[in-house]
């Protein structure tokens, strides 16, 4: 068997991300002959950051740098230095977009890629220089688009993203190349033993320690025993504090994890099976549902598969993956499945399997067909989008809601409402010991009741002009009022679950208790019902 | 001698959507399909039914949309035909009320929804009866839903025989469940396949409070159902038993004979004559 090929990883610095771009935003606006004052070359220019303490200088052009601007110097010193100094606010979300655009950008180079944030990009391009002609050939490439779009990138490939980013900040490129390059084999913490340790990306305080201790260089680290610096970083347990743990990923003696920037989350169906399938003609029909409601997914999104991959997963731990390729974007669930229909018969099936998930790996705009729209929504069904979108055309977004959690002990306000479509947030449900009403009023509606004991439970109440005998109750929940958020003088409520004589089960509370000095005898309200 | 093509095979060539009238009777919608009478003979409300129904119930209560609830989750999809199961359902699930009756018995609640559909409603607040039953017409054309649950107050003219029956083949030509609670309605004519009047009834002992209210329970009539005898019922959702969604199967048994829910009615189903 083939070892894996071992990783090669591009690190790309922005090192001026801020300043290039603003300076090609305000080349873009001397384009389109908007901007009235015309700059020649480099303006002595600083951006700046609201602090706590003023403004403080976030990045600087070079004019200004070399005219003695310092990053991080508030800006009255620098202004002191050098009071040609023009200003502009810096924009760091913006910068951030930017980054992401980049990042995905970046994926020409390789098939992955995440965020370094402030201003990096990794991209993992193992197996893939050979496209570009060799790693040399890469960098060269990637540092002439770069220049091109006006950005100034250091570059560096490695094998591990820890040391092809120390490359690429502290790494010098020899002439005529677009970067450093680490061959493979080469002894990683050998080649990088002359860096600084600030090419092990640590925190500020951190590096500040092994300033201290008098180690300035990774090779340093290496020279007074691991077992002195393991003791003296015991409790780092984050990767950033620790300059072990970063040296060994540097090295790749540990893995470092990244999370990849995906473009655009592909189109995914699945169905998961009770009882694990073993016979072809099970997997065809599971494929036939498959591909419809992937079919209603892509006509919700306005698209058509161009790749399709089919993925079983086997209860035996093992995946069966199938691929289709489709020469023109299709909605079509039938076409789609008697393609497949070859590729599936030799999955060997094993112990069954469990689950089944359809991917659109390739989508293409496909615009709905207008001839054919109600004849095929009348055929096939909509999909849920485009149900939701009719809806809510007729009635408006107010009527077309969905209705989620929402961290709040209070009833009414642990239930809000968002658009349909969108994803619900996380939150904790509830205890199952609370039991809560299928439905709730709109508002609570106030009722009389008889009760033997101010404080105790009704006998008996009116609603609505009808009487109801208390039968069975449960109670009372107590639910304080929010004081955060509602005024001192709010109520405490006391919510009992109960049943009339009749079976009907609703849910009542007594806003307030006798003596709680907020307003005379409690009133009784209804406020939900219970299956 | 030549066997005569089964009219089963005719229907292989038909395209979707399309079925034989054979196959409407009313067993088609249960749980399993199959030939009819076998299954109208164990039939029971805790049998899955894919089709559309009606409830009649009281404003005053939640016995109307609990029971739709109930029964709608428990309709199988389209896949269990052919012998598959799914391990859960994910699939949205429309709620469409119109102003009459979320005044009679307010909006659905997430927190007190079963675990398993709370995630999954998109609820639809309407004015009016006709935009109800655009909304529910939409909901029944939309494959992606699970089942669609409507509550209209009263009589209104729009809901009519013509607009119930319209609803009822979209329902059963996308195969997306139905269940539509009239809220505070008299029986009037519609096409409903199954047509309930549910009352609450006194719950179940609960297991830890003598005197709390336990598992909920109703009394529901069957009164017009196409090739089931009508009768009545009662019906309670069994408790959860554990698993991710809980179990969310029902427990029914004949109230035709006895007042006490526990009494076993005889199973003595016969198929109606018509209907």
């Amino acid at each position: 068997m083939a070892s894996t090929p071992k990783r090669r990883v591009l690190a790309i610095w922005c090192a001026r991300l801020a300043i290039d771009r603003w300076l090609r935003a305000k080349a873009l606006q001397a384009e389109a002959g908007e901007a009235n004052d015309r700059d020649e070359g480099d303006p002595t220019l600083a951006l700046i950051t609201e602090t706590a303490h003023g403004p403080r200088i976030a990045a600087t052009t070079l004019a200004a740098q070399a005219a003695g601007v310092r990053i991080g110097t508030m800006l009255a010193d620098a202004r002191a230095i050098c009071p040609a100094l023009r200003i502009e606010p810096a924009d760091p979300a913006g910068d951030l977009a930017f980054l992401e655009r980049l990042a995905v950008w970046s994926q020409r180079w390789g098939p992955w890629s995440a965020l370094d944030p402030p201003d990096g990009v990794i991209v993992d391009i193992t197996g893939a220089a050979h496209l570009f002609g060799g790693e040399e050939r890469l960098l060269d490439d990637a540092a002439r688009i770069f220049a091109r779009r006006g950005l100034t990138v250091r570059l560096a490939i490695a094998p591990t993203a820890g040391a092809a980013w120390a490359l690429a900040h502290y790494g010098s490129a020899a002439r005529g190349m677009g970067g450093v390059i680490l061959p493979e084999g080469d002894d990683i913490a050998e080649r990088l033993a002359q860096l600084p340790v600030g090419a092990l990306r640590l925190d500020d305080d951190v590096l500040l320690v092994l300033r201290r201790l008098g180690l300035k260089r990774l090779g340093d680290l290496d020279g007074i025993g691991r077992d002195a610096i393991s003791r003296r970083f015991r409790n780092r347990r984050s990767a950033m504090a620790n300059p072990l743990m970063r040296r060994d990923q540097l090295i790749g003696l540990v893995p470092e994890p990244m999370l990849p920037v995906i473009e655009h989350p592909p189109a995914m169906v699945q169905l998961r099976l009770m009882e694990p399938i073993r016979h072809l003609t099970l997997l065809e029909t599971v494929l036939g549902d498959l591909a419809a409601a992937m079919m209603r997914e892509l006509e919700g999104r306005g698209e058509g598969a161009r790749r399709l991959e089919l993925a079983c997963w086997r209860v035996d731990g093992e995946i069966q993956t199938r691929t289709l390729e489709l020469a023109a974007a299709t909605r079509d669930a039938a076409h789609v499945c008697r393609l497949f229909a070859e590729r599936i018969a030799n999955i060997d099936a094993g112990l069954g399997i469990e689950m089944a998930r359809l991917t659109a790996r390739w989508a293409e705009p496909l615009g709905l067909e207008q001839t054919d729209l109600d004849a095929s929504a009348a055929e096939h069904g909509t999909s849920l989008a485009g149900c939701v979108d009719r809806l809510t055309i007729r009635l408006g977004q107010q009527a077309v809601r969905r209705p989620v959690m929402h961290a709040s002990h209070v009833p009414e306000r642990a239930q809000r409402w968002q658009p349909p479509m969108e994803t619900a947030p996380a939150v904790q449900h509830g205890f199952a010991f609370h039991a809560r009403p299928l439905k709730l009023l709109d508002k609570a509606e106030p009722i009389a009741v008889l009760y033997a004991t101010p404080d105790g439970l009704p006998q008996r109440f009116r609603w609505r002009g009808a009487l109801h005998d208390v039968a069975r109750a449960e109670g009372p929940e107590r639910i304080a009022p929010e004081w955060w958020r509602e005024k001192g003088a709010a109520r405490l409520r006391d919510y009992y679950r109960i049943e009339d004589g009749e079976g009907r089960r609703y849910w009542i509370y007594r806003l307030g208790i006798i003596g709680d000095g907020r307003g005379g005898a409690p009133d009784w309200f209804l406020q939900g019902v219970f299956a | 001698m030549t066997e005569l093509t089964a009219p089963a095979d005719l229907s292989a060539d038909l395209p979707e959507g399309l079925f034989q009238a054979s196959d409407l009777a009313g067993a088609r919608w249960l749980d399993g399909g199959g030939d009819g009478e076998g299954d109208a003979r164990e039939w029971s409300p805790a049998t899955g039914f894919r089709g559309a129904g009606e409830i009649f119930a009281s404003g005053r209560d939640g016995a109307g949309a609990a029971l739709a609830v109930a029964l709608a989750r428990s309709a199988p999809r389209p896949l269990a035909e052919r012998g598959l199961t799914e391990e859960s359902d994910e699939r949205a699930f429309l709620w469409v009320q119109d102003a009459g009756a979320i005044r009679a018995g307010g909006r659905p609640y997430v927190p007190g929804l079963p675990r398993d559909l709370a995630h999954r409603m998109v609820h639809v607040a309407v004015k009016t009866p006709e935009d109800a039953l655009f909304a529910l017409e939409e909901g029944v054309r939309c494959r992606d839903l699970a089942f669609v649950i409507g509550e209209i107050a009263g009589n209104p003219r729009a809901l009519d025989f013509t607009a119930s029956r319209r609803l009822v083949l979209a329902a059963e030509r996308h195969r997306v469940p139905l269940w539509l609670v009239r809220v505070d309605a008299r029986r009037d004519l519609g096409a409903a396949r199954m047509r309930w009047e549910v009352q609450s009834a006194a719950s179940e002992p609960s297991p830890w409070n003598a005197e709390a209210p336990g598992t909920p329970n109703w009394r529901a009539e069957l009164f017009r159902a196409r090739g089931l005898r009508p009768g009545a019922w009662w019906i309670r959702p069994e408790m959860a038993t554990g698993g991710r969604d809980g179990g969310h199967t029902l427990h029914a048994s004949r109230a035709d004979h006895g007042e006490h829910p526990e009494t076993p009615g005889a199973g003595d189903m016969v198929r109606a004559t018509g209907d």
